[in-house]
Formats: C-alpha cells, structure tokens, sequence
C-alpha cells in the first residue's frame, strides 16, 4: 500500500467521523429521535384522541387495511402530541408529511413518537408501506388551528 | 497471447444457461420497471394494465431484476473465476444440482407470482401471506447457490495446499468474501422462511411473530446489497484497470477491501428498522455507526480504482490533473466492458452518498419508505450492480459460445444511455420522495389522479422526470437484449473458452499474510454479530406482545386455516 494510500485510508475515516459527529448532535443536543421502545402502554385495540391538558394529547391510532382510526383530528397549534400507532392485519406504514414523524405499523408491538404541531394547517397522513390493494388511498389528515 | 481455458462441454452448458436463464426474465422485469414509471406519473391509471396487476409486477421486478437475476449471476460468475484464475473446474455433479435447484426454485416461485397468488413484493413481509410454492422456490433458489459455493471451498483449500507461498488471486478471494456473507446472510432469512414462513403458509401453524420476521429477514436484506455489489467489486479492481491500460494501484488495498466487507456488511440490518416498533434506540443508533464503517471499504475503492485508471492514462501519455478523466476508452467497440464498469463508478458516487443519508440514524426519518429510497437503490443495484453484470454476462456470452457480439456498437453504447436514463428516474424518485411521495404505491389511482380527493399536483414534476427515466432505461434495455440475443444466433467464430482481462498490480507487494486469509476476519464477523443482534433478538422478542395470523393482499379478514 502506498502513502497516499494510507492518508485516503485515514481521511476517509475523518470525514465519516465528521459526517457521525453531525448525527449525535442532531440527537443529543437538537434531541432529534427516532422511535424506541415505550413500556408501559397496555396493547389497545379501538382508536382514539385523549386531551390530557389543553395543550397535550394522546393519540391512539390504529392502522387497518386500509384506513386509520380514529380519521381526521383536530388539535389547536401549539399542541404536544404523543403519538401511539398498532395494526390490526397487516403492516403498514404513518408518515406525517412535512414532519419527522415516521413509523411503522408492525402487528404485535406499539410504535410511539412525540410531535409538536406549531404550525397551522392541515396535515397529510399518507400509509408508505404497501398493504395490499387499496393500499394507494390509506391516508387521513390532522387539522391545526 | 493471453491465457483462455478450455471449456468441458457440460460446464460450457451450465455457463450458458446460468446467464440465460435470468436475462430473458430481465426482459420481463424491466418492462414493468418501465409500467410502474407510468402509473407512478398517472399516465396508467388503473390497478392493472395488459392483465398484469401493479403490485403483482412490483413483485416480478424486485424478485426477477434483485434476486433472481443477480444469484445466477453470481453463480456463474463464480464458476468462471474458479476455472479461469485456479485452472480447476467445479465438480460437474454439484454443478448441475446447484443450477437444477435454482432453475426450479425460480420456477416454483414463478407460478404463484404470474397467478397472482404471491403479490407480496420482494421482501415479503409477513403477515401478507403468499402460496407456499413462492415461498419453498426462493428457498430452493438460495440452497442451489449455496451448492454451488460449497462446490468451490474444496477448489480453494486444494489450491492453498499446492502454492502454499503464492498470494491468492484477488478475484478468487473477492468471490469467496461475496458467498461468505451471503451464506451467513442467508441463513437468518433461511431461518424465516423454513421455521415461520412455510409452516404458516401451509397452514401447520396459524400465527407468527411478526417482528421477529423483520429483524431476521434485515439481518439478510442489508448484506444481500454487498452480495450485489461484490461480484461487481471484483471487476474494478481486477478488470477494468486492465481495460484502461493500466495497472491495479495496490493489490493489498483491494484485498483489504473484500475483507473489511465481511466483517461490517452483516451487523448493520437495523437501519432499515429505524422507524419501526420493538427495537430500541441505542439498538438502532449502534447499528447506525457500523453502517458507517462499511462506507470505509467504498471509499478506499474509489481511491484505487480512480488511480489505477490515472495510471492507465499516463501510460498512454496523458499528463496534467484532469487529462486522464479523457484519455479512456470510452468508445473502443472492442472493449465495450469499460463504460459498463465505468459508468457504474459514475453513478455509485451519488448511490453512495444517499446511501450516507439513508443510514444516518435521524436523517432516515426524512426518507424512509419515500420514494428517495427507490431513487437511491436504482443508483447502487439499478447502476453499478446490474451495469457490471450485464456486461460481463455479454463478454462471458461471447466467449463460453465463440460468438461474438454481432451489434458491438450497441453494447457499446448501452450503458450511456442507461445512465442517462438512470439520472432522470433517480433524480425524479429522490426529489419527489422528499416532498413526500411513498415508495411501492400505485400512485396513478389516488395521489396522481386529479379525479381523486388525494390528488397531489406538487409531485407531478418529479413524477413526469421519472417517466421520461423509465422510458430511456426501457429503450437503453431494447438495446441490450439485442446485442445479447443476438450473441446466441450468430455464427460460431472460435473456440468455446473463458477469457478475462486481468490487471497486474503496480508495485510486487510482499504478501501479507492476514490480507490473505479468511479465518480471522470470519471470528470478527461472528463476534460484531453477537454485539450487534443479541440486543436486537432480545428486544424484539420482549416488546412483541401478540403474533399474528396471515392475510391475502385483496381481503382484510385474517386467513385462519385452524381456527
Ligand atoms: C427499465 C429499468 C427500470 C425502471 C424503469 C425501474 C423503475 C422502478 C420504479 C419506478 C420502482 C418503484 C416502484 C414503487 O415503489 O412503487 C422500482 C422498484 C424497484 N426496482 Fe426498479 N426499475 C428499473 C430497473 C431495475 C433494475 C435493473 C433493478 C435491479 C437490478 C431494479 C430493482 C428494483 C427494486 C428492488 C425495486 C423495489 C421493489 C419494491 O419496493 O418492492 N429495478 N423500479
Ligand atoms: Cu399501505
Ligand atoms: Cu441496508
């Protein structure tokens, strides 16, 4: 192996250094997650959105072939939301367009994350995994006012 | 002259079908790459066209151009390399059982795919449940290419004993790192299919755990990359320096490369579960940062590859920084196999840095399950994975057959224009999936409908750029499959042989002799896998609380044979 050889060897683990260095402080400092294992959720079956103070809520979606329940909410801006997703059948998959909330449905275990919804508007909720066909028209929407 | 090796008569045959076989289904496989770009812009906007069904073709095209295409291509070439570099020919009789084996497992999945019993794409993901036959033809699939590895061992430790002092040949101990990682990938989605998937299928079980499927079938998906790109690996660093005229930079870095491969390609499957329930974030994060070590072998590649073909050039006379980039064969007809192989370098530069991207833990919440991740594969398998095999399937064509190519300015100009094609496909499924639009989705019917209440006008751009892609790549494909058909019915000019460009390295390195074994770096292997999935296993299995049963893809009532 040559000099240069060895430099490229070694500067390519500087700039993959840097690249990872950019990733642990988007987690550890800017707090950007992604999902981990909650505990403490008992497994539910039947949506639902929970106002636990004007400003935070839990919201219980469960995803199906091929919609989600509860359909449609609306919360005010501002809001926390925690965000708990199973599925029924199959897998499927919850993307919040605009945001970085993404999950996946897996039957058998709870997917949890935590959003803020500062901004007004309406939010798509489109299945990215395909789940059979009519998986192209699973998608539900988030209402902030 | 250079050395060519004669051919037995039966191995010439396997050799023949073995790249036979997979490109006349390619031919099947692009052509719904090319319809899944028209209901994707809503061009097509119905749920099937011709009587094949969107999904049921996304399946044919991940299953024919991914996996089918690629193992017999290996296998093939493998048995080429083992002939060609150790003079010793693979027992017949394994040979043929590991071809009869594939043929039939790519048969068996095949009905069930055309019948539309099995539209659960290529990773299958439980619990969409397919016809048994699909599952048992991709076991059967992998068990013949597994035969035809175990056919090679006794080659390699035979050579070992007769040349105890010679390094091995690189392409031979490239080939070797590929089948490691693929039998050792294999076998945890060997583990998903024998013990969950078929029982269940047939029905001798009723539900499985869901989760634990996933984790064992990554723990293959992620490696089953590198088993692509490996093949390919070996034609940089072996080959294509001698196409350019030159010499392999450094032999010892080249073999630093297949083996730092073995050690970091398996113990990264997670981050393709980043978003997913059951595994925690330290889990993820961990297999984040191997991810990143397995970019060190790539970009050492670059590095020697990019000065072996400087090299090149200034032995013909180039001089200055830039001037090599020019002075290649870029349109020498008879070296067709150099833009195949360097094209595809071309276009891993951008698959490698959104590759970056994907694996970066957080980042990977932006992009996962968009269509970014269609944009990014097409530059790594659709791009210097299936450019390298085509090609080389075509040079081996023209010589196991002793036919040469009747079209050499079609070969020749392929890859270009596949290229081209690929920048607008990639660019147009990259950018779209930035603003959001998902992968495997018929997006004709709903969200590029303007009859649909989903209806996204602010994808149609990159919808439309990824058509015109599709279109491109399909004609650039007419094009191959001419040249190569073509190859098959023309006349015999000479002898039925292997032949293979081969570099010499630069400097005579002294042989260094953990560059040149296996054992050590296989321990490392095992020991990063027990670091990085016991963790893994354990967590899935404790955060699943239910199993479940299987589904068919048009009915959302579960499929209980015993209930
Ligand atoms: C004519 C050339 C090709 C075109 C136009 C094309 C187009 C596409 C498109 C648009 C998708 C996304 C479909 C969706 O997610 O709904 C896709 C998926 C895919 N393509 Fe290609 N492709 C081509 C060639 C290839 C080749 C040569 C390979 C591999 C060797 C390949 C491997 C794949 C795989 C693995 C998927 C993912 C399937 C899945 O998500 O289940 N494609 N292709
Ligand atoms: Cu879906
Ligand atoms: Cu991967």
């Amino acid at each position: 192996m040559e000099r240069t050889e060895r430099y490229i060897i070694a500067g390519s683990l500087v700039a993959l250094a840097v690249l990872f260095a950019a990733v642990l402080y988007a987690s550890q400092v800017k707090g950007i997650e992604v999902p981990d294992c909650i505990t403490g959720v008992e497994p539910y079956k039947e949506g639902s959105l929970q106002k636990i103070s004007d400003n935070h809520y839990q919201w219980f979606v469960v995803a199906r072939m091929w919609n989600f329940e509860p359909a449609e909410i609306t919360i005010p801006a501002g809001a926390t939301v925690d965000i708990y997703l199973v599925s029924k059948d199959v897998v499927h998959g919850f993307q919040i367009l605009g945001t970085n909330v993404n999950l996946m449905a897996v039957p058998g275990a709870i997917a949890y994350q935590r959003h803020v919804f500062n901004k007004k508007g309406t939010y798509d909720v489109l299945c990215h995994e395909y789940c059979g066909v009519g998986h192209q028209q699973m998608h539900t929407k988030i209402i902030v006012q | 002259m250079e050395r060519v090796v004669k051919l037995s008569r039966f191995t010439q045959r396997i050799l023949w079908w073995e790249l036979f076989i997979p490109t006349v289904l390619l031919v099947l496989g692009v052509y719904h790459g090319l319809l899944q770009t028209l209901y994707r812009a809503g061009i097509i906007q119905s749920t099937s066209f011709l009587g094949l069904e969107y999904y049921q073709g996304l399946t044919l095209h991940g299953v024919i151009n991914a996996v089918v295409y690629t193992t017999f291509f290996a296998v093939a070439f493998g048995n080429a390399l083992f002939i060609y570099y150790l003079e010793k020919e693979p027992k017949p009789l394994w040979n043929g059982l590991s071809f009869g084996l594939m043929t039939l497992g790519t048969i068996l999945a095949a009905i069930p795919m055309l019948s539309g019993d099995a539209s659960v794409l290529y990773t299958f993901y439980p619990p969409l449940k397919a016809h048994p036959a699909f599952y048992i033809g991709a076991a059967l699939l992998i068990v013949g290419s597994w035969v035809a590895f175990f056919n090679w061992i006794p080659l390699y430790l035979e050579w070992h004993r007769e040349n105890p002092d010679k390094k091995i040949p690189l392409a031979i101990l490239g080939i070797m790192a590929t089948f490691i990682i693929w039998l050792v990938a294999t076998a945890a989605v060997a583990v998903e299919v024998l013990f969950m998937l078929i029982p269940w299928s047939l029905g001798w079980i009723n539900t499985i755990n869901i989760p634990l499927s996933r984790t064992l079938f990554w723990f293959f998906g992620h490696p089953l990359v590198y088993f692509w790109l490996l093949p390919v690996y070996i034609m940089y660093y072996v080959m294509l320096p001698k196409l350019s005229g030159g010499k392999l930079f450094s032999d010892n870095a080249a073999r630093l490369v297949f083996l730092l491969f073995i050690v970091f390609s398996i113990p990264v499957g997670v981050h393709h579960q980043f978003t997913e329930p059951g595994l925690s974030k330290d889990t993820k994060l961990l297999h984040s940062l191997f991810t990143f070590f397995v970019a060190v072998p790539s970009l050492i590649t670059a590095f020697t590859v990019a000065a072996s073909l400087e090299h090149g050039a200034w032995s013909r006379g180039a001089r200055g920084l830039f001037s090599w980039m020019f002075k290649q064969p870029y349109w020498d007809k008879d070296k067709y196999l150099f833009p195949y192989l360097v094209m595809g370098l071309v276009i891993f530069i951008f698959g490698g840095f959104t590759g970056i991207v994907n694996a970066s833990y957080n980042m990977n919440l932006v992009v996962h399950n968009t269509s970014w991740i269609s944009g990014h594969f097409h530059l790594t398998v659709a791009g210097p994975v299936i450019l390298g095999m085509l090609g080389m399937a075509l040079y081996m064509m023209e010589h196991i057959s002793g036919r040469r190519c009747p079209w050499r300015w079609g070969a020749m100009v392929f890859p270009y224009l596949w290229t081209i094609g690929l920048a607008f496909l990639s660019t147009g499924l990259m950018i779209g999936g930035l603003h959001g639009e998902p992968r495997r989705t018929n997006l004709g019917i709903t969200y590029l409908n303007p009859q649909s209440d989903l209806y996204r006008p602010d994808w149609e751009t990159w919808t439309t750029i990824t058509a015109i892609g599709g279109v491109i790549l399909f004609i650039a494909a007419l094009v191959y499959f001419i040249a190569f058909f073509g190859t098959l019915i023309w006349t015999k000019a000479g002898d039925e042989v292997l032949y293979f460009p081969t570099s010499e390295p630069l400097h005579e390195e002294r042989k260094v002799a953990w560059l040149n074994q296996l054992a050590p770096w296989i321990m490392v292997l095992i020991f990063l896998i027990v670091v990085a999935y016991t963790p893994a296993i354990v967590e899935v299995l404790e955060n699943t609380y239910a199993n479940a049963p299987g589904y068919t893809p048009a009915n959302p009532l579960p499929q209980l044979p015993n209930p």
